[in-house]
């Protein structure tokens, strides 16, 4: 009887308005929540909206170390949302295998995906098996120095040029009371900077050595070895920062209590938010001001396999809005990252941008290593070089270490 | 802060008038400026002081503007008082697209609260009553389970649970949820309920059973009449435990479903330009205000019913 | 104890299989999900499953690569000092408040609600408020400072050789009140008479409390004891919202590790292994304990 009961107030407290849903809401879940990330997300939503369906947003804040496990656990518990946000790359490869993602051939076949995205490699990062998985709606690069020219004025020391210049200057800044090298406490962002120094400072070959072909000569060898010399100098250069977020790190930068921070695209953002000029308030220099290379990670669309009729055809609706010419300039302007088709014009974007948008003209791309190394590769390079930054670790320790994580790679 | 020093000044301190001391039943204290006064109020004044600091700065702070905390001190109350974190930290802080605040979330943590705390005191409670009053063989080695299964990181379950739930099909449905607060709720509530009807006098039970009362009947009239202060116990844990869980409100539902701690996390994580303290603080006090009020109102009868459900074992 | 008698006579089956039904809901949580979920997590931790579950054995490579794992073992030793510490300060703090406030004083609700309310109040809200108070730049810190005191450090949440103490302080403010009331309890349920004749034999007062009342509290220790030590093996809220495990890795804790691997790292097989690791640790602790406890003839 008790049990009866029991059933009955279950029941009861499901009776919620699940009926309400009309057949072309279409959930969207995402990890973008910052300021001008929120602001980019609209843009998204306006036009999917004005296609006849409606975007239900799913924000998770937190980043998406937290947002990801909740994604994956409702696509695998049988409740998908209809589209999510993953980084391109190998994140969703595995439910791709399982079959629980749709194939977008058909859509991007109608659009012409092959020829309008570019570089290509974004493409190939979303196909499996020959068939097209993701909606890649832009590009973000990791390979920038941030400087605050507030900081080194009042160090009495000239704007440094390139990262060697930086490391030379950072006495006369710790002088002023000024962190030359701001870098907050997340694990990502000790082993984003470590990636930087490889691709600025050891350069191409290298990178592609110790990621691509996961050569164990290069991963030991002396160029290596110079890689984990630099990161020891950005070690000491780092000490006092005291901060978690990167976007407090930056505000570092922005207020000139920093020199400086190696962070990617996104942080222009913040730069903007505080009304501050790029030129005269601060100072980017891709690829460090040595090799001046960019790696095209970034974000991308997934779609899981739906039965409902509706639902789908929203789904090919809201794939082809993303890539939607004027959705992408709208997008990535608000965003800071770089549109991910070649043929749409960007008039409207600042010095910096402009900087990006050289260089993927020329040409000058590399592979993420969110495209290149599985997550589990990835988390534990992080747990390397978070303990790296925060102890004293050797610089020859953490290389031996690092090629020990990297030789383990599948 | 209580630390071990605090203990040697308690002991002295006891030691010191042990002759006036009739035990914890004595006679209220008449003069109010003994030395053993002194120091029994003095440590307790330090105790409180750590305890409410961490209140009086979430207070104090989500009361400023941002201007005026970026000045410094936490401890210094606000010079201009602004309630505009409140109203903007309930109705208007953002989530991505969503700017509604924790108003939202609120009404899904009561509907998710309520059939939660109900349904796993009831399940808990003829648990207790069972294993108290009905032993059966192999009654205790599933209790023991049990109480082992409450030392299990509740993240070592999620995969499993996202399994059952798929394969009943109702995975981040609200039933589900429930279902899940009430599996991690038993083991506590279970030992609760079963030591406490193992404390209630056996003749009781004895002459109900003479009398030819069945099981569910010595629980629905003489059991449960008698339990009021355990229940009050179970159910503070319960709202709190509930109401405050944020993992299981995140990965169990869906977003029309997310419990305010979930939006409590949003905002707070939700990094635009600088953080907003003020917004951060006076939305996390929103959050914990539920509990707290059941625990101002009820505080009294908790220390009762956990006199009655813990002592005896 | 007459009650349990009753029921096992042959011819109380009958009733016996009510409560059996009733109990139905705790054997069914207690075999699949608690003994279930275990022993699946088990023969997944010997597999080398990514983001889903797969079962293709690797022996005992996880295990292999979670103890070469420096992660893991500061996380392991982290848990034990917290561990230790939590026990040891929560049972002292709450045992000396609880025998404070039986001295019959005045205000006895308002100490109690002080000391009660942070429990209240989640991991989540706790991290972050320590979190804010313990800021070297806004915080106590700084605050000592700006009273003349310039060279004062106090700055736990940013130096990796004690961040685990500023976790701790904040794990003490949270739970030491609910282990007062669980304490301030036992000490009503003392009989009076007890102290009487302690008095009357001259036994000091310290004596009485450590060598009479407390053996007596047996029953209230054991279940603070549950309630303190399922509270520290599962420690990840407050970590999180704390410090997020930094700076660097000097905070970590194993049900971090866990997790982090399990979802982020995209690992199953190497959050499964890690998990197996803290139940056998649990298990070698607990279950002796609990079946001593529990699983053999009660005691009235």
């Amino acid at each position: 009887m008790t049990l009866r009961i029991l059933a009955a107030v279950m029941a009861a407290s499901v009776a919620l308005p699940l009926a309400s849903a009309r057949a072309t809401d279409l959930e969207v879940t995402h990890w973008w929540t910052s300021g001008g990330e929120a602001a980019a997300v609209a843009e998204l939503a306006k036009a999917f909206d004005a296609t006849g369906n409606k975007w239900i947003d799913g924000a998770i804040a937190g980043s998406g170390g937290t947002a990801r496990p909740i994604m994956v656990s409702r696509i695998t518990g049988g409740d998908p949302m209809g589209a999510t946000q993953f980084n391109h790359g190998r994140q969703a490869e595995e439910l791709v295998q399982a079959g629980l993602m749709r194939d977008l051939s058909d859509v991007a076949e109608k659009e012409k995906w092959k020829d309008i995205i570019r570089p290509a490699s974004l493409l190939d990062s979303c196909t499996i098996d020959g068939k097209i998985y993701c909606a890649p709606v832009n590009i973000h690069s990791w390979q920038w120095l941030w400087l605050s020219a507030d900081a080194f004025k009042k160090a009495g020391v000239g704007m440094p040029k390139n990262w060697n210049e930086f490391v030379a200057a950072a006495p006369a800044l710790e002088k002023a009371g000024i962190v030359p090298l701001a870098l907050g406490g997340q694990a990502w962002q000790s082993a984003g900077l470590f990636d930087v120094l490889l691709i600025s400072l050891g350069g191409k070959d290298l990178y592609e050595k110790v990621y691509a072909q996961k050569d164990a000569d290069a991963i030991s060898g002396p160029e290596m070895a110079a890689v984990f010399k630099a990161a020891d100098d950005a070690r000491r250069m780092s000490k006092g920062t005291n901060v978690q977020d990167w976007n407090q790190a930056t505000n570092m930068v922005i207020t000139g209590k920093a020199g400086g921070q190696v962070m990617g695209d996104w942080a222009q953002g913040e730069f903007a938010l505080a009304g501050k000029k790029a030129g005269t308030d601060y100072a980017c220099l891709p690829g460090l001001g040595v090799n001046e290379y960019i790696t095209t990670g970034g974000d991308a669309f997934y779609f899981p396999l739906l039965k409902d009729e509706a639902k789908s055809k929203a789904q090919a609706a809201l794939a082809s809005t993303l890539l939607n010419p004027a959705t992408q300039v709208a997008f990535n302007l608000k965003k800071g990252s770089l549109p991910v088709r070649g043929d749409v014009d960007l008039a409207a974007a600042n010095d910096c941008m402009k900087k990006g948008l050289d260089i993927l003209a020329k040409g000058n791309v590399l592979k993420s290593t969110d495209e290149l190394m599985s997550a589990d590769i990835q988390k534990q390079k992080e747990d390397l070089f978070a303990e790296f930054f925060s102890s004293s670790m050797s610089a020859a320790d953490a290389q031996k270490r690092f090629a020990k994580i990297i030789a383990s790679a599948d | 802060m209580a630390n071990p020093g605090s203990l040697a000044i308690t002991v002295a301190g006891a030691d010191a008038v042990r002759d006036e001391l009739s035990g914890p039943r004595g006679r209220r204290p008449q003069r109010s400026f003994s030395g053993r006064n002194i120091m029994i109020y003095g440590t307790l004044l330090i105790a409180a002081l750590y305890y409410l600091l961490p209140l009086y700065v979430m207070v104090v702070t989500s009361l400023k503007g941002m201007p005026e905390i970026r000045l410094g001190n936490i401890f210094s109350p606000p010079v201009e008082i602004t309630f505009e974190p409140w109203a903007k930290a309930w109705a208007s802080a953002c989530t991505g697209l969503n700017c509604d605040g924790l108003s939202r979330g609120f009404w899904n943590s009561v509907r998710i609260t309520i059939p939660s705390t109900v349904i796993s005191i009831a399940i808990a409670s003829i648990n207790g009553y069972a294993l108290a009053n009905w032993r059966f063989k192999g009654s205790e080695v599933f209790f023991t389970i049990l109480i082992v299964g409450a030392f299990i990181p509740y993240q070592v379950m999620i995969y499993p649970i996202v399994i059952v739930l798929r394969e009943m099909g109702i995975y981040g449905t609200l039933t589900g949820l429930v279902i899940v607060h009430t599996i991690f709720g038993m083991p506590i509530l279970t030992l609760l309920f079963r030591n406490y009807f193992v404390s209630l006098p056996e003749e009781l039970f004895k002459a109900a059973r003479i009398d030819g009362a069945g099981f569910w009947t010595i629980y629905l009239k003489i059991m449960l009449p008698m339990s009021l202060p355990i229940f009050v116990v179970a159910m503070i844990l319960q709202i709190t435990g509930i109401w405050n869980d944020f993992l299981f409100g995140v990965v169990f539902t869906r977003p029309e479903y997310y419990p305010m701690t979930v939006q409590l996390n949003n905002i707070v994580n939700s990094v635009q330009g600088v953080k907003e303290y003020n917004v951060n603080m006076a939305a996390t006090i929103l959050t914990g205000a539920v509990p707290l009020f059941v625990y101002f109102v009820s505080g009294r009868l908790f220390v009762r019913g956990i006199a009655a459900g813990a002592v005896k074992g | 104890m007459t009650g349990q008698t009753i029921a096992r006579r042959p011819n109380q089956l009958f009733r016996n299989l009510n409560a059996k039904i009733a109990s139905i809901p705790m054997i069914l949580t207690a075999v699949v999900i608690f003994l279930g979920g275990t022993l699946w997590t088990v023969v997944y931790s010997f597999t080398n499953s990514k983001l889903l579950p797969r079962l293709s054995f690797v022996g005992f490579d996880q295990y292999e690569r979670l103890w070469a794992a420096t992660r893991w073992t500061v996380s392991i030793t982290n848990l034990a000092i917290y561990g230790v510490l939590t026990l040891i300060f929560s049972l002292v703090i709450g045992f000396v408040l609880a025998a404070l406030m039986d001295q019959k004083i005045r205000f006895e609700n308002t100490f109690r609600t002080i000391f009660l309310y942070p429990f209240a109040l989640s991991f989540i809200v706790t991290g972050l408020v320590w979190q804010w108070v313990l800021n070297p730049e806004f915080g106590i810190q700084s605050v000592v400072r700006s009273l003349g005191w310039t060279s004062f450090t106090f700055d736990p949440l940013y130096n990796a050789d004690i961040v685990i103490y500023g976790i701790l302080i904040a794990g003490l403010w949270q739970g030491t009140g609910l282990v007062m009331c669980l304490m301030l309890a036992g000490l009503r349920g003392i009989d009076g008479e007890i102290w009487k004749a302690a008095r009357v034999d001259g036994i000091p007062t310290w004596k009485t409390y450590l060598f009479i009342v407390i053996p007596m509290m047996r029953a209230v220790f054991v279940t603070t004891l549950v309630i303190i030590a399922s509270g520290i093996v599962r420690v990840y809220d407050l970590v999180v919202a704390q410090t997020s495990g930094g700076p660097g890795i000097a905070s970590e804790v194993p049900a971090k590790y866990v997790y982090d691997y399990m979802f982020q790292a995209q690992n199953l097989g190497q959050g499964f292994a890690a998990s197996t690791m803290m139940l056998v640790t649990v298990a070698i602790i607990i279950v002796p304990w609990a079946y001593l406890e529990f699983g053999g003839k009660k005691r009235g």
